[in-house]
């Protein structure tokens, strides 16, 4: 896993609410593509016309934003199906950041797995993020709709040069921050899980019936 | 020190380490696979790594396969090289795979409970998010992504955050056509798709108490689309009962012992949940969908709600993306609304109580001419018995189609689609965006209710009928 540890990038804002996984990449695709390809096939449903062109309204293909490798979003981002494959899409598009008030809850220990950092703020600050990144899109705005993201001091930078300083639970941090498999990290602690599934066996022992 | 809850007692017994920040190493005492995530087998050989305990892990085929009556080699294509890879697989690992045309094979999340796998007081996990369908027998059980598989197979644990806790707590008894699915899906229109992100979720109170097993499960299935990865109810009588006798349900001296330690499961009577929520039974009538989020959910008798009624600016802007979406208009009527298609069967409604519930409105009565009406029981089992039963005749004479067991229309992604544009009634869980096809367009509702738009034609209160 790559580690992640501070990012300055193109960031957009997608302000929907309960945006789900089977729109970040639909299940056929992921049932036919090879992993390392899903990226061409994100946000699919709104991402081309139906005559296959790329749609421009669509939040990536607007000048301004594309190639972002942050995304803003509303509530609940990625809820629905537990398919790590929205990870991978995104991913695929360049995204390493997700900044939302909520997320779906497999959505977002996947996004770890995979060294993509979910940000969770209160939604007020998130909304004055997206806002100042849409204004710094606009004619004669002196910046651009970008942030500074530092893991390691746990803050967000905004186009204005606002500071935000957000909580990430350390082991998750710790995990980011120094690029670590967790496989490995626990393989190394096979004793205690012996010893534990040893005590489990004895003290529940209708649930090791072939023990 | 206040009383636990049941949660907190089967997350105790599963922490082998605790790693700070309320995160702990859980151990997995039951793991399950499907064909969608098969590759994980194929994954952990690469990176490795060995399969730690195939005896906790079961595996089925569910989510490619076709369900075409009398599926044959040729109506497996273009997938079929995935199933005999994890056929290959499985064998080679150990692991017990229930195979098609197998007792015990069907919807993974059908098959657990079913033959007793999935048990009161286990840590239960699967590559699906409908895994919390498990803590129906009062099992902690979620959905992990691809990577917390390899995790699983390789150490037999799992690194999680400990949730918090929230009680719904349903009091007083059905209305006439209320089913459970109603009961949840009323609580999803309550608080919303996030209104349970971050928690486990104990369904609670009379009318929870109240229901058979199957009806549990289908409660709990929904809490993923409450945002809750967890939700379950206490083990009680019921529970035993149902689970007795079961292929892997403890036996004998075992089942003595099981069952004296599960009845200490249950929420102490002064436990505290981090959040309470009541639900009154007497509000609940039946339920459908009208948008493209499980939240967009009205009694089948009110109007569409007006998006400008909606304070929030980002609900407006999705209210109405879905509506443009569904083709339907504010302060319509729902249940004059024209349909394509009916699907009964998927891991929230595929189980026999709900064909049961879905054949007694079909009875004697015909599918509308221009709706395609398709029965998929949730499993091997679950046919079987319905077809001893007769349920099939019911549903065959009655126009419907009668199919093997599999996930199917739920999510379409073994080739069973509606058109764009189509509208079907459906009791699976989700009617996002083109979740039963490119451009279909999903209405969410109970056995029973979706019987009686296929027969109707269009969307109709099963009280009617």
């Amino acid at each position: 896993m790559d580690a992640f540890t501070v990012l300055d990038a193109r960031a957009a804002p997608l302000m929907r609410q309960n945006v789900n996984t089977d729109i970040i990449i639909p299940i056929h695709r992921l049932r036919d593509v090879p992993q390392a390809e899903l990226g061409a096939y994100a946000f699919e449903p709104w991402r081309y016309l139906p005559d296959g062109s790329e749609n421009p309204e669509f939040f990536l293909h607007q000048p301004a934003y594309r190639g972002a490798q942050i995304v803003v979003a509303g509530d609940n981002f990625a809820c629905g199906s537990s398919r790590e494959g929205a990870v991978w899409a995104m991913m695929g598009m360049g995204v390493r950041c997700v900044i939302a008030p909520s997320f779906g809850p497999i959505f977002f220990n996947n996004c770890f797995q995979n060294g993509v950092l979910p940000i969770q703020l209160p939604r007020a600050e998130v909304e004055a993020i997206a806002n100042e990144l849409e204004a710094a899109t606009r004619p004669g705005s002196n910046h651009e709709p970008r942030l500074s993201v530092d893991l390691q001091k746990r803050e967000v930078v905004t186009p204005s040069g606002r500071r935000i300083t957000f909580h990430v639970d350390g082991i998750r941090r710790d995990a980011l921050l120094q690029g670590l498999n967790e496989v490995a990290l626990t393989l190394t602690r096979e004793a205690e899980i012996a010893a534990h599934q040893a005590k489990a066996r004895a003290s529940t022992p209708w649930l090791y019936p072939a023990a | 020190m206040p009383g636990q809850t049941l949660f907190d007692k089967i997350w105790a017994r599963h922490v082998i380490a605790d790693l700070g920040d309320d995160y702990a190493l859980l151990h997995i005492s039951r793991h399950l696979m499907h064909d969608g995530g098969g590759r994980g087998l194929q994954m952990i050989r690469d990176a490795g790594y060995s399969v730690r305990n195939p005896d906790l892990t079961f595996a089925t085929f569910d989510h490619v396969i076709s369900t075409e009556p009398g599926r044959t080699h040729e109506t497996l294509k273009p997938h079929a090289a995935r199933l005999y890879h994890m056929r290959d697989e499985a064998k080679r690992w150990g692991i017990k795979l229930f195979d098609l045309g197998e007792p015990g094979q069907g919807i993974v999340h059908v098959m657990g409970p079913e033959q007793g796998i999935s048990l009161p007081g286990t840590l239960l996990v699967c590559g699906d998010s409908h895994t919390c369908t498990h803590g129906g027998v009062g099992a902690i059980a979620f959905g992990v992504g691809a990577t917390e598989v390899i995790h699983v197979l390789a150490t037999q644990s799992l690194v999680q955050r400990k949730p918090k806790r929230m009680r719904a707590t349903f009091e007083g008894t059905r209305n006439p056509g209320v089913t459970p699915k109603d009961m949840i899906l009323f609580l999803i229109g309550q608080i919303g798709t996030a209104g349970g992100t971050g928690f486990a979720v104990e369904y609670a109170g009379s009318a929870v108490r109240a229901l058979e097993i199957e009806g549990r499960l289908t409660m709990c299935n929904l809490s993923i689309e409450l945002g809750a990865k967890i939700g379950m109810v206490a083990p009680d009588e019921k529970t035993f009962a149902f689970l007795k006798g079961r292929p892997y349900a403890p036996t004998s001296a075992l089942w003595d012992q099981a069952v004296a330690d599960w009845r200490s499961l249950p929420s102490d009577s002064d436990a505290v949940f981090d959040v309470e929520v009541k639900v009154d039974m007497s509000r609940i009538v039946p339920q459908v969908t009208w948008g493209t989020s499980p939240e967009h959910v009205i009694a089948v008798t009110d109007t569409i709600p007006d998006p400008a009624d909606a304070g929030d600016p980002d609900k407006q802007k999705s209210m109405q993306a879905a509506l443009d979406y569904m083709g339907l208009v504010a302060g319509a009527r729902l249940d004059q609304t024209r349909i394509d298609w009916a699907f009964i069967g998927s891991c929230t409604n595929g189980r026999l109580s709900d064909l049961r519930a879905a054949a007694e409105v079909a009875k004697g009565r015909k599918v509308a001419s221009h709706v395609r009406a398709w029965v998929v029981p949730g499993s091997e089992n679950v046919k079987r018995q319905a077809e001893a039963e007769g349920l099939d005749r019911i549903f065959l004479d009655a126009g419907f189609e009668w199919r093997e067991p599999g996930c199917s229309m739920c999510l379409a992604v073994n080739g069973d689609t509606i058109a764009p544009g189509q509208r079907s009634v459906s009791t699976s869980n989700r009617n996002f965006v083109g979740r039963q096809g490119p451009g279909g367009r999903t209405h969410l509702a109970s056995p029973a209710m979706t019987a009686a738009a296929a027969i109707a034609g269009r969307i109709a209160d099963v009280r009617s009928i």
